[in-house]
């Protein structure tokens, strides 16, 4: 109605991912861009191998620092389930960028529920979806904890057309992470933004 | 050019005491307020620490501020009922050095027991109020909020709430300003509330809420501490909202640039002169605010008619589609899902020390568990169950001891045990097991001691060493403290909480005594950073534990220990990536076909 001048991004994974780290980042580009930037994250009991969500609205003056249904442009899953869970928050026509990446949670650990069945073609059908293995990505460049950087880097190349294709990415990830893992992460980057 | 910071509310509220020349701070770590001092701890020139409760650290700020500097007190909503005490008297002794409370409520129960709405509290004790809209205001009404201190000789609440402690906004970066301390000045009618100077001081204080209301009505909104937007109208005639902190950036995003805004900065006291100006210039009026009809109350009662709880919830946080949806009645369009998710609820770490001891207690029948406010209450959860209540921080102990003597009445029978954190117990344990003891109830006391403040994140306290400045610090030594307490020596059982057969063992003595028992569960944190004295300790090796699926024969019995490293499905498996050893499913293994890898 009167967000117009507000876009917005959902990423969703399981407490442990790197999330946040990814939102972070991603959240300093918008920055460097330009725009007004709000990023609103919970904290907290969910971190406990709970859902989690972080939620960036980016534009001319943002107001709402968390997203309403039907708004986000793109979603990003670290998890599968987490994707189909969200879904309601993608815009009609939004992109979103899934990783092939199952965490069971606890009713499905003990048996009491199935992980569901079909996801991706779910997604695929609903949605502008774009399916990538992060893990196997970011386990090739050395490190299965990369995932989150892959996922990133998908997530820029997806919003490009919102400027931030000419962001100085490698600065803002230098900020962030620790130098030892700086090559790593600038390669996963990459590897994501061309998947 | 001035620096940009991409900030949260918390990160922006240590900025803003921090250039407000802010000396001393105490803190006890809740969800959503615990980052406040954490990041004041990384700024020179300011002395932060954490308190054992949140009672004290107002005690303290309100000592530092009377010896004349200004001073910070931070905590989460259910905080300030423990520190209510000094809150409602320092509200008559005013202050020295400037003076702010900072207390962040948490609508929707993201990570707490409650939503009560702090709001009350600055009505009740006559305390002047601040609730900024986003991370630039948490950091300029942090820095007006010392000066008001000042200025009105008050203590001044800022309200929070989860969205503006845990979002980033775009926040400017200041210089510090030094401020030179007062020097003590002995003043017994100010300082001692004895009946005779709280009678004065009460009157006083009618005074100084004359001036703030003043404050309120007029200079904040010329100042811009309010903000005022006035729009020409739509159609559907002049609409204008009143609403304070983060329900103002919702009702923004419903009403766009059609309404008017009042947006209060000030809400205690309430502005109402400014509100029925403001009212008097639009055809519907409506109070936007979060959790309870604090401000429509109010308004109402000053004979200003406006629409707010009719239309909007007051139960739960508020967003744009849930104002939009109550005003407009409009649904936004989705993409709804044809497959329907399974819940992730949070649960024990794989590796947590507490599950073995929740394992050997969820075996037990006929027992009364007594939980408490820590990541353990998730101990609750099935398949280990191992918890029957959680009412408040300490209240495990205490509500043990009344459990404990109505089945001693009765003569009900069951076994009560209390289980409480290490944090906690300091918190406000210790009074209720001087109780136990004192009283004589035949609970066991099970004190979780993990070695760190663990569910809001690893922070240090009086039992860990370290001080938050990362200081060393004497160590508590709990043993020590629960015989000075009256605990029979006897009847305390210093256990490894993943080892079962110390598990049922340490519940089988406590239980046989009959008389108030202490266990002590003594094992770090699976997500602490190991000090020295912890590899000394507990040692540093890390393992996974291999299940050999021909011994396998699928009973599942390694599932009821809750675990998420092992996975049900056909087969059952443990995940490596998450596995650390414990053992705990191993133990419970009748088939032997778990272990330890490379042992």
């Amino acid at each position: 109605m009167n967000e117009k001048n507000a876009k917005a991004i959902l990423l969703v994974g399981v407490g442990g991912q790197g999330t946040i780290l990814a939102s972070k980042i991603l959240s300093e580009g918008f920055v460097s861009a330009g725009y007004d930037v709000k990023m609103s994250e919970i904290h907290g009991m969910s971190q406990r191998g709970g859902s989690v969500s972080t939620q960036i609205r980016f534009g001319t003056d943002v107001h709402s620092p968390i997203i309403g249904e039907g708004e986000a442009g793109v979603i990003v899953a670290f998890e599968k389930m987490e994707a189909l869970r969200w879904l309601e928050y993608l815009r009609p026509g939004g992109r979103i960028i899934v990783n092939d990446y199952e965490i069971p949670s606890v009713p499905i650990l003990l048996g009491a529920a199935k992980y569901p069945a079909g996801i991706l073609a779910e997604l695929s059908a609903k949605a502008d979806a774009l399916v990538i293995d992060a893990a196997r990505i970011a386990e090739e460049l050395g490190n299965a904890r990369a995932m989150n950087i892959v996922l990133l880097g998908a997530a820029v190349r997806a919003m490009q057309s919102d400027g931030l294709a000419d962001i100085d990415w490698r600065a803002i990830i230098e900020k962030n992470v620790k130098p030892a893992f700086l090559e790593l992460n600038l390669r996963a980057f990459d590897a994501g933004f061309s998947a | 050019m001035t620096e940009k910071l991409l900030l949260t509310g918390n990160e922006a509220v240590a900025l803003g005491a921090w250039e407000a020349g802010l000396v001393f701070a105490s803190a006890y770590p809740g969800t959503p307020s615990t980052e406040i001092l954490e990041n004041l701890a990384g700024y020179g020139g300011v002395y932060s620490e954490w308190a054992p409760n949140e009672k004290v650290a107002v005690e303290a700020a309100a000592g530092a501020s009377m010896a004349g500097v200004r001073s910070l007190a931070t905590m989460k909503h259910v905080g300030l009922n423990v520190a209510a005490d000094p809150l409602f008297t320092f509200s008559y002794t005013g202050v020295t050095g400037g003076c702010v409370i900072v207390v962040a409520d948490d609508p929707g129960m993201h990570s707490s027991q409650n939503e009560q709405d702090n709001r009350h509290y600055a009505r009740a004790a006559k305390l002047l109020m601040l609730e900024p809209s986003d991370s630039q205001e948490a950091k300029e009404f942090t820095k007006l909020a010392f000066e008001l201190s000042e200025r009105f000789d008050t203590p001044v609440l800022l309200r929070l709430t989860t969205r503006i402690c845990h979002s980033k906004g775009i926040v400017t970066r200041g210089e510090r300003g030094e401020v030179a301390p007062l020097p003590y000045a002995k003043n017994i009618e100010k300082f001692v509330m004895t009946p005779a100077n709280a009678r004065v001081r009460r009157v006083d204080m009618a005074g100084r809420e004359k001036g703030e209301l003043h404050y309120a009505n007029r200079e904040a909104a010329a100042s811009g501490v309010h903000t005022v937007i006035r729009a020409a109208g739509g159609e559907s005639g002049k609409i204008g909202v009143v609403s304070a902190g983060v329900a103002y950036q919702y009702a923004r995003d419903v009403f766009g640039d059609t309404a008017s805004y009042l947006k209060l900065g000030v809400t205690y006291p309430m502005p109402l002169e400014l509100i029925r100006e403001f009212a008097a210039d639009v055809d519907t009026l409506y109070v936007i605010e979060e959790l309870d009809p604090y401000m429509e109350t109010q308004i109402r009662a000053a004979g200003i008619a406006c629409t707010g709880k009719s239309v909007i919830p007051e139960i739960g946080e508020l967003n744009s589609d849930i104002v939009r949806r109550a005003v407009f009645g409009t649904e936004p369009e989705t993409v709804k899902p044809s497959i329907a998710s399974v819940p992730r609820p949070p649960s024990l770490c794989a590796g947590c020390p507490h599950r073995g001891f929740f394992y050997g207690l969820s075996k037990r029948k006929d027992v009364i568990i007594t939980g408490d406010i820590g990541c353990y209450t998730l101990g609750s959860a099935p398949p280990l169950s191992a918890i029957d209540s959680c009412l408040c921080m300490g209240g495990s102990v205490s509500m043990g001891h009344g459990a404990a003597k109505a089945v001693a009445l009765t003569g009900s029978g069951e076994k009560v045990v209390a289980v409480i954190g290490d944090s906690t117990f300091f918190h406000s344990g210790v009074t209720s097991l001087m109780n136990v003891a004192y009283n004589g109830s035949n609970v066991v006391t099970v004190i979780m001691d993990n070695r760190i403040t663990a569910m809001t994140g690893q922070q240090q306290n009086p039992g860990t060493g370290s001080t938050l400045m990362g200081g060393e610090a004497p160590l508590v030594d709990i043993p020590a403290l629960v015989v000075s307490l009256g605990i029979k020596q006897e009847n305390i059982h210093i256990i490894n909480p993943l080892m079962l057969g110390e598990v049922n063992a340490a519940l089988d003595a406590a239980f046989a005594a009959n008389e108030p028992a202490v266990i002590i569960t003594r094992w770090p944190c699976v997500l602490k950073s190991y000090s020295a004295a912890d590899t000394a300790e507990f040692g540093a090796a890390r393992s996974v534990c291999v299940i050999d699926q021909e011994k396998c024969t699928r009973c599942r019995l390694c599932t009821k220990t809750g675990c998420p490293a092992i996975v049900s499905s056909d087969a059952v498996e443990i995940l490596g990536a998450s596995c650390t050893g414990c053992t705990v499913c191993m133990q419970v293994c009748a088939f032997g076909a778990i272990t330890l890898e490379g042992r």
